[in-house]
């Protein structure tokens, strides 16, 4: 399937930032006809290896060629005019543009200098139907879900004459028929010849699709591969370079005794609480030292009950109590004080601050409930930050870094440093492990396990099933922008049962469980 | 070499490297100009020279600056301190000239305290309208830098007030330990902005807000108030500068006070490294900022320009600083540089950073 002559090599890459070295004597190539994917922990290099190639970022070393011919792209918009084409990680598009002006932005068809309207959205509408998807190409690109969006960013992509297209993370927000939907494009394109770079951190992903495997680990290469070649424990093992210690002890906890739990005064309980547009009125207890878990598809509602619990959104009605007193959550600042964090799934709009240091970072939610009169003492602040740099493994692990600098999971754990230093009483996690890799994700599930055995509640949502039954005391089901049941994790319940709920709707006996 | 190019490299990176170099650059030119530029003699007890006359002249764009360097990191900006200098310059004299003894010092502090407590009344206004009710800051101070000068106007009845009162003029032309007052009034307010901001968390805060308010919000930042504070600091600020400028004459001037100055306290604001999308804020990079436009003002009239052409000097100079601090325009500059020699040579030059 694949070429004798790569269409794409990379030898000797290195690229340092201040006080970080992303990439050393990298070696990477692409054959035509291939879907090769890139792996390594956050941190590795991926994302920095992908802005080198695409002239995001100078090499500081190294070369390279595009059909044997030595590049070096200025910038995306070159490479893409090149053939190569990037999807990036966190949706680049416009949201306040229609869907038809993000596909065609920078390059419209012209007419005298006039761009033809109707002629953007006619090949929108054909570019689009290829990918099976039937959207309005008029309406604004922010009226439809992240998943769409990053469909159209594909779209986008492919549009151009690419025979390099590099699709960094493309499904971290997609549920399962999308990816689906996403991979027989995929394969379309590999049978046309096209050189796909697929960067994810679902390891069943790249063995469904991937035919060649390349690893990186702390910004060195480790090695090129055939997926054939290579069984998936020995991939995990070169990309955290140890052995892994499995999920064991997890499974144990969240089988404890959900009656134990649940016998004191709830933490939070809600009950009655709604949104217009957002979500129907639902009714949730929480209490210290419980895991809830949040389980529905993707806009189903998960993450606005999140923000109504956190005071980001304002709840239309219903009752509130913390504690077993009366209460309100009007506002973050008001949630904060009493004892609620929150860490958003859009970590680069409302979690980092990226102008701002590590440190500042996460230090901010402490520092906003002292209020600005009462800054933490310096001491004080680094003996916090050096605490959860070694307790989560930021790397780098120069707090005095801006954040922009740092991987997307490193980000991650920043912003969930930021509320352990509150030492909050229920952190509500949305998608904490989305998009970040499999040893990062397996130290933030401990995490939540150590942190519920020490007494904090907290709130789970995430789109893998498997991941909320191991954490969880009990699932909350939404469908629909409707909160349908509430599950107790005991033996009888498994991902099939909640995938029923999720689809049937029909478990409402169960609710309030 | 490598250690000589990486000193090089770190030396100009610093923020401060550009405007600096910019004001040493605009300085040397002077001197080379007219030898006598940088003397600076004792007469009466007192310094002279135009390095004096330029600190002291820079003195009520550095206050204004200092303002509006904290509402521009919050992400807004404040067209209405112009106006504010008029407001305060034409209440403290208004009430100055109203009294029998305008020599009385507490006749003076009493006129300082009125205005200062309308200017506040005023940049609370402003606050108010940004942060409360949300209107743009650029529509909701363009309200007060239009209906102020009208208010200017309304207080000195549309005439120009003169007043003879020694304690004011002293705010503009006083001395103390041999130089200017004004300069230790606007190092003054520069200690106590940078004390205010960065002894408590609030120069944070404010970064946090401008850098990412929907993320600030979330933090539990309470924005607002952080919004409305910095604009009531750039009024006080403003009102201060207003002092100074109408004490210069011992005048106020509701039409003239401070006309424009907004312009040249923005300009000095990003000069200084602060980025008009807020965010991170550098205070001493607004001085040297303020220092640049004053000292660029000085050199048309130390150079003779003539007044035709000295608005188009000034924006010359002003666009080649502004280019030279912007990263863009410098990567592409050493890069056209870069690759006119032939590949062999390439591989000693340094390697120019990209900001991530």
């Amino acid at each position: 399937m694949t070429d004798s002559r790569p269409v794409l090599t990379m030898t000797g890459i290195s690229k340092s930032f201040p006080g970080v070295r992303a990439l050393h004597d990298v070696n990477f190539r692409l054959f035509p006809g291939e879907v090769h994917a890139l792996m390594g922990e956050n941190g590795a290099g991926k994302s920095t290896l992908i802005k080198v190639l695409t002239g995001v970022y100078d090499t500081d070393e190294g070369a390279i060629t595009l059909d044997g011919e030595p590049v070096s792209f200025s910038g995306p918009m070159q490479a893409t005019a090149a053939g190569v084409s990037t999807v990036f990680q966190e949706v680049n598009l416009c949201t306040n543009l229609s869907v038809a002006e993000n596909i065609f932005i920078g390059r419209e068809p012209r007419l005298l200098g006039a761009v033809r309207w109707g002629e953007v959205r006619r090949r929108a509408r054909a570019l689009l139907a290829r990918l099976d998807l039937d959207l309005d190409v008029s309406a604004p690109l922010g009226s439809y879900s992240l998943a769409i969006q990053q469909m159209v960013a594909i779209a986008r992509a492919i549009d151009i004459k690419a025979r390099v297209l590099i699709l960094d993370e493309p499904t971290s927000s997609l549920d399962a028929s999308e990816v689906a939907q996403l991979f027989r494009i995929m394969r379309q394109l590999r049978d046309e010849g096209i050189a796909i770079l697929f960067v994810t951190h679902f390891l069943d992903q790249v063995y469904e699709i991937a035919d060649r495997i390349t690893v990186l680990r702390n910004g060195g290469l480790v090695g090129e591969y055939l997926t054939t070649e290579l069984p998936q424990l020995s991939l995990v093992e070169k990309m955290i370079g140890k052995e892994l210690d499995v999920l064991e002890g997890i499974e144990e906890h969240s089988r404890r005794d959900l009656a134990a739990l649940e016998e004191g005064t709830p933490l939070v309980a809600v009950s009655n609480f709604g949104r217009a547009g957002a979500v129907e009125p639902f009714s949730l207890t929480i209490h210290a030292g419980e895991v809830v878990g949040l389980a529905g598809l993707l806009g189903s509602g998960r993450t606005e009950v999140a923000r109504l619990l956190f005071g980001a959104d304002r709840a239309d009605g219903g009752q509130v109590a913390v504690d077993g007193e009366a209460s309100s959550l009007r506002t973050p600042a008001q949630a904060i004080d009493h004892g609620v964090g929150f860490c958003s799934e859009n970590r680069r709009a409302e979690g980092i601050v990226a102008d701002l240091s590590v440190r500042e970072n996460m230090i901010l939610a402490m520092q906003a409930a002292r209020g600005w009169l009462r800054p933490i003492p310096r001491r004080r602040q680094d003996e916090l930050v050096d605490k959860y740099v070694k307790a989560l493994n930021i790397r780098p692990a120069d707090p005095e870094v801006p954040v922009r600098n740092l991987s997307g999971g490193n980000q991650q754990k920043v912003l969930l440093a930021r509320w352990l230093i509150t030492e909050p009483r229920l952190l509500i996690l949305d998608e904490p492990t989305r998009g970040i890799d499999i040893g990062a994700k397996t130290e933030i599930q401990k995490l939540v396990t150590q942190l519920s055995d020490g007494g904090m509640a907290v709130l789970f949502i995430s789109a893998e099933l498997e991941e909320v039954l191991r954490l969880s005391h009990k699932v909350a089901v939404m469908r629909d922008r409707q909160m349908v049941a509430q599950l107790a994790n005991d033996e009888s319940l498994d991902a099939d049962r909640i995938m029923q709920t999720i689809a049937s709707g029909s478990h409402r006996e169960e609710a309030d469980a | 070499m490598n250690d000589t190019m990486s000193r090089y490299r770190t030396m100009t990176g610093h923020r401060l490297f550009w405007p600096a170099a910019v004001l040493f650059v605009m300085l040397a030119a002077n001197t080379i100009y007219r030898p006598g530029f940088l003397s600076i003699e004792l007469k009466d007890g007192h310094l002279y020279g135009t390095p004096i006359d330029i600190l002291r002249l820079s003195a009520p764009l550095i206050l204004v600056a200092l303002g509006m360097t904290l509402v521009i990191s919050t992400g807004g900006i404040d067209l209405s301190v112009g106006s504010l200098c008029a407001i305060s310059g034409a209440i403290a004299c208004m009430y100055i000239s109203k009294q029998p003894d305008q020599n009385s010092v507490g006749v003076v502090v009493t006129a300082l305290a009125m205005a200062m407590g309308v200017s506040l009344v005023l940049g609370a206004w402003n606050g108010v309208l940004v942060a409360v009710i949300g209107i743009q800051p650029i529509i909701a101070t363009l309200i007060l830098m239009v209906a102020g000068r009208g208010l200017a106007q309304l207080i000195t009845e549309g005439q120009i007030i003169t007043i003879n009162s020694e304690p004011y003029r002293a705010i503009g032309l006083g001395h103390a330990l041999t130089l200017p007052l004004a300069i230790f009034i606007a190092l003054a307010a520069a200690l106590l902005v940078a004390a205010f901001t960065r002894r408590t968390a609030l120069g944070m805060i404010i970064e946090s807000v401008g850098g990412n308010a929907v993320a600030s919000r979330l933090a539990g930042i309470r924005s607002g108030r952080v919004i409305f504070l910095a604009y009531v600091i750039s009024a006080a600020c403003a009102a201060v500068a207003g002092f100074m400028m109408t004490a210069n004459v011992s005048s106020a001037d509701g039409n003239a006070a401070g006309l424009w100055v907004e312009l040249d306290a923005i300009l000095a604001v990003v000069i200084g490294g602060t980025s008009l999308a807020g965010g991170r804020f550098f205070l001493s990079g607004t001085i040297i900022g303020a220092l640049i436009i004053q000292t660029l003002t000085t050199t048309v009239y130390a150079m003779d320009i003539s007044p035709q052409t000295s608005l188009l000097f000034k924006a010359v100079v002003v666009i080649a600083v502004c280019l030279i601090q912007a990263p863009a325009f410098r990567a592409r500059f050493s890069r056209r540089r870069r690759s006119a020699p032939p590949p062999a040579a390439i591989a000693d030059k340094p390697k120019e950073q990209v900001p991530a």
